[in-house]
């Protein structure tokens, strides 16, 4: 079938574009505001027309050790959750981080800590992009700020991570989870077959042919020279990501003299606060990071030579500000706007934001 | 008679499975490991399932389990293996699905995946190795520790108003209506590996045949954590293990 016009959630978006890629499996657990991912994959019995497996694990955790038992054999899984339940999810990550396995886990954050909220937050950018799980790894993560982006990076999340057979997270938040928007789904891809998985991932576990040696997926070597050179090859695979796959959005940025710095739902508002400057004559403009890891900071490095200040505008008490300070590595003014616990700032509020934190300030 | 009159074929009792490869076992004098990986080794041979048989291994005194028999393997996270091997059978249907856990690992850590992987018939097999104790950490006790039996975390002895019951977690496994076959053996003695033997194969032909979940509980011992020669080891199991862990089929629907 070819692509198709619709108007749906975020969370359904994801889930129909899961299907339609050729998603092998999907293992979750319940968990408010991205329940919807679930429910409309069991609504869609995906099983009766792509042979896709879906599954209601017993936990978090269960849900991402499928992942990690289907990601070892080749194919093509995923799980999502919402913040309290991709904390339990962590040792998950950092086995598969640990075991060179591709796979996708998609976040819908809420506000926390502990049970938190079950509104909108981006609290989880430091959990994200600089671990949340034990060891030296890095997850490779996308920022939707929209439904379509939703649905577009399924497909994007699961090619970068089989291009470097390394886990992907789409670290999105309840606003875009749960905002109806037009979306156009992707036309439907088959699923790869049995041979295709050998040929593109000749280590997965899939029972050894006579005359191949065995297919061991473990992220545990007992010998520290070995142990390190591992360690050195993951670290070699993240300046490679930090070097090919940066992506950001650039919003009126080119006569900037002040800049927004934003992600996800947030870099929606700021688009809006970004007119309203320049209704006033403010020239505004926002980049938007669309990988929060690797992060655009040759971008933003190049920025600090052009701007007066730049505003870090987040839902959160100041994450993702940390990242923009060390790329800019104090050569403009940069400070931090958020709102906490669910509250979601307005385009005005981020314009006196930046009045007073910035402009004033020169 | 010379010798070469008696190196035939035929007169082979015993020789080392095709699966099992060379390289040096790093576990103990006196362990079951070695026999039950021997057993399962003769089983997926027999079965003929080499090319179609995926292990999942424990964290555990067998999260090595990957480095004796070759086939291939995937290494889980400490108590997940029957979350792991889930998703392994249900996106590969065709292929023979176990995991090799430890009692710390199925019965503690990992009990919600285990109880839950059953429940819901998983057609794997759950192969469950208890020597009542944690013997990769260096003994300490397990939630299979038998009551007043020391280990390193209770010195004088499990004291069941501190540490709770020894668990009898097949028993509990026996109960739900996703397992079809619920067994505890051992293989202390010839008449005991041939037993097991069984057992092993019938487990595996049930996943194969999509009947539901198989455990096969191997009542183990483990001399260096319990601070017994071999010897003494499998006389304890038998007067200590046996009593508490009776030998025979919990569940087999036929």
């Amino acid at each position: 079938m070819a692509e198709e016009i619709k108007l749906m959630k975020g969370n359904e978006a994801i889930a129909h574009a899961a299907i339609r890629y050729g998603t092998d499996g999907y293992f979750g657990y319940p968990i408010t505001p991205q329940s919807e991912i679930l429910e409309t994959l069991m609504a869609e019995t995906p099983w009766e027309k792509t042979g896709m497996v879906v599954l209601q694990a017993e936990s978090e955790v269960a849900a991402i050790n499928m992942i990690y038992g289907g990601a070892a054999s080749g194919k093509r899984v995923m799980t999502s959750s919402s913040s309290p339940g991709i904390s339990l999810k962590q040792e998950g990550i950092s086995y598969l981080a640990g075991a060179d396995l591709p796979c996708l886990i998609v976040n819908v954050m809420r506000g926390g800590p502990g049970l938190g909220t079950i509104q909108p937050s981006q609290a989880d950018y430091f959990q994200t992009v600089k671990g949340g799980g034990h060891g030296d790894y890095r997850l490779i993560t996308l920022a939707p700020s929209s439904v379509q982006e939703m649905a577009d990076f399924v497909s994007l999340g699961f090619d970068l991570a089989f291009t470097y057979a390394n886990p992907c997270m789409i670290l999105a938040d309840g606003i875009i989870g749960q905002m109806m928007e037009k979306v156009i789904l992707p036309p439907y891809r088959k699923r790869k077959t049995e041979a295709e998985i050998r040929e593109e991932s000749p280590w997965a576990a899939q029972g050894k042919p006579k005359g191949r040696k065995p297919n061991i997926v473990t992220s545990l070597e007992l010998d520290p020279a070995l142990m390190e050179e591992k360690n050195n090859r993951f670290q070699a695979k993240y300046r490679k990501i930090e070097e090919t796959e940066v992506r950001y959005e650039e919003f009126h940025c080119e006569d900037a003299e002040y800049l927004l710095l934003a992600f996800g739902s947030s870099a929606r508002i700021c688009q809006k606060a970004v007119e309203l400057a320049r209704l006033e004559g403010i020239r505004l403009g926002l980049l938007r990071p669309i990988t929060l890891w690797p992060f655009p900071k040759v971008i933003i490095e190049a920025y600090s030579h052009k701007v007066k200040g730049m505003l870090s505008v987040e839902l959160n008490a100041g994450q993702m500000v940390e990242d923009v300070r060390l790329a800019v590595n104090g050569k403009v003014k940069v400070e931090h706007f958020g709102r906490l616990g669910g509250i979601v700032f307005t385009p005005d509020e981020i314009l006196v934001a930046l009045k007073e934190k910035i402009i004033t300030h020169e | 008679m010379e010798l070469t009159d008696i190196i035939k074929p035929e007169n082979l009792v015993y020789d080392k499975p095709e699966l099992m490869n060379d390289n040096s076992m790093h576990y103990c004098p006196g362990c079951s490991h070695g026999v039950i990986h021997k057993l399962v080794a003769e089983v997926i041979a027999d079965m003929g399932m080499e090319e179609k048989t995926i292990g999942v291994s424990p964290v555990g005194c067998a999260v090595f389990a990957y480095n004796y028999l070759d086939i291939d393997w995937v290494e889980a996270a400490h108590g997940r293996a029957p979350a792991v091997a889930t998703a392994l059978k249900r996106l590969n249907k065709d292929r023979m699905v176990f995991t090799y856990q430890g009692d710390g690992d199925l019965a503690a850590i990992g009990t919600a995946e285990t109880i839950h992987a059953a429940n819901r018939g998983e057609n794997i097999v759950i192969i469950f190795v208890n020597n009542a104790i944690y013997g990769m950490t260096g003994g300490q006790m397990a939630p299979t520790t038998l009551e007043g039996m020391p280990t390193s975390t209770c010195p004088y002895g499990r004291d069941i108003a501190l540490n709770g019951y020894p668990l009898k977690i097949s028993n509990l496994l026996a109960q739900l209506e996703g397992t079809c076959y619920v067994t505890r053996q051992s293989v202390q003695t010839a008449a005991a590996v041939r037993k097991a033997k069984k057992s092993l194969r019938k487990a595996f032909e049930n996943a194969m045949s999509g009947k539901g979940t198989s455990i096969v509980e191997f009542v183990s011992t483990c001399s260096s954590g319990w601070k017994m020669t071999p010897e003494q080891s499998n006389k304890w199991m038998e007067e200590h293990m046996f009593p508490f862990y009776p030998l025979g089929d919990l569940k087999n629907v036929e």
